[in-house]
């Protein structure tokens, strides 16, 4: 057999110290592509929700071939600065016509980080196998399109943000995440 | 759906250029079908390019994967063209379904396939197929390599 990774079916993997995770309340899982229309869409209602939210790389590049420069670029950011990668992540999905590479720099050096650095990791080989963990989770997680949510390790069917809105509920307190 | 064991009905079909392709084509490698309702509808577009994205993981393991669905030949040219697929797209649109309807994967009352997969040996023999419960629901490639790395 060729050394490639198992793709087969497994759970989503739980939270480790690689994760991206943001906010207090029940946690939520979500694979998001940062190049698709309906991740933007949804992406401010989704963040805004009293979740422990994990987001997780799921570039599809197939069908929109901007998507793995735009992963591999959140993750370069997120090597300098976990706060900074946050802000860069909504940004993106906050404003979708401006994600070329100037726009990207521009956004780097507004957040006060090493712009060298960044071009040279955003093309590393730490970023895409960082950014490749995640997808594959997701392909062995039975990830068919973006957005999609787990929580308590079950997929999250249907309508997404109905979904995630009655997990959060299960928290019971309302209380918005802290930044 | 047809079922693990039984011989692959032999099928000839143009491709997205035109060109005749057969299950012979495949013989010695594993071949995955998938058949699918209708180019450029949505969930097709999403079930495309999720496989597109591991035809390389595919290859890796001795496998090819082809799509079939009954639109027409040029049809599948632009589809493939819209989405960047590498993965070739037959046309069982004359006689209309056949191939699918050979592989029980054909919805009469829609006109058009089921989602579903089947695994064809290196030696003709369906070793598994797999039919999505509804036509919106995209069987994920963790079965492909379910099935692959099964047996």
């Amino acid at each position: 057999m060729p050394a490639s990774p198992w793709l087969g079916s497994a759970d989503v993997p739980e939270l480790d110290a690689g994760d991206h995770v943001r906010g207090t309340g029940p946690l939520a899982v979500v694979y998001l592509d940062l190049a698709c229309p309906r991740c933007a869409a949804s992406w401010a209602a989704i963040s805004s929700l009293p979740l422990q939210l994990c987001v997780r790389h799921f570039p599809v590049a197939s069908k929109r071939p901007r998507s793995p420069a735009l992963h591999a670029a959140a993750e370069a950011v997120a090597s300098q600065s976990e706060p900074a990668f946050w802000d860069f992540w909504d940004s993106l999905l906050a404003d979708r016509a401006r994600v070329d590479d100037p726009h990207l720099w521009r956004r780097v050096e507004s957040l006060g980080l090493d712009l060298e650095r960044f071009q040279r990791d955003r093309r590393g080989d730490a970023v895409a196998a960082r950014v490749r963990r995640d997808f594959e989770s997701g392909i062995r997680a039975g990830v068919v399109a973006t957005p999609a949510g787990f929580a308590a390790g079950q997929a999250l069917g249907g309508d997404l943000l109905a979904a995630l809105r009655q997990v959060a509920g299960r928290s019971g307190t309302g209380r918005s995440h802290a930044r | 759906m047809i079922a693990p064991g039984t011989a692959a009905p032999g099928f000839s079909l143009p491709d997205q250029d035109g060109t005749a392709v057969g299950l012979s084509d495949f013989a010695g490698r594993r071949l995955i079908l998938a058949f699918y309702p209708l180019d450029f509808s949505p969930v097709c577009t999403d079930q495309l390019s999720i496989y597109q994205e591991v035809a390389g993981e595919i290859e890796a393991r001795d496998a090819a994967l082809v799509g079939i669905s009954v639109d027409s030949f040029p049809c599948h040219k632009a589809f493939r063209k819209q989405l960047g697929l590498t993965i070739p797209l037959l046309a069982d649109f004359h006689p209309k379904g056949a191939v699918c309807a050979a592989y029980g994967a054909y919805i009469e009352d829609y006109g058009h396939a089921n989602r579903s997969l089947v695994l064809i040996d290196a030696n003709g023999v369906v070793r598994w197929s797999h039919a999505a419960p509804t036509p919106l629901e995209i069987p994920g490639a963790n079965l492909i390599f379910d099935a692959l790395e099964g047996g």
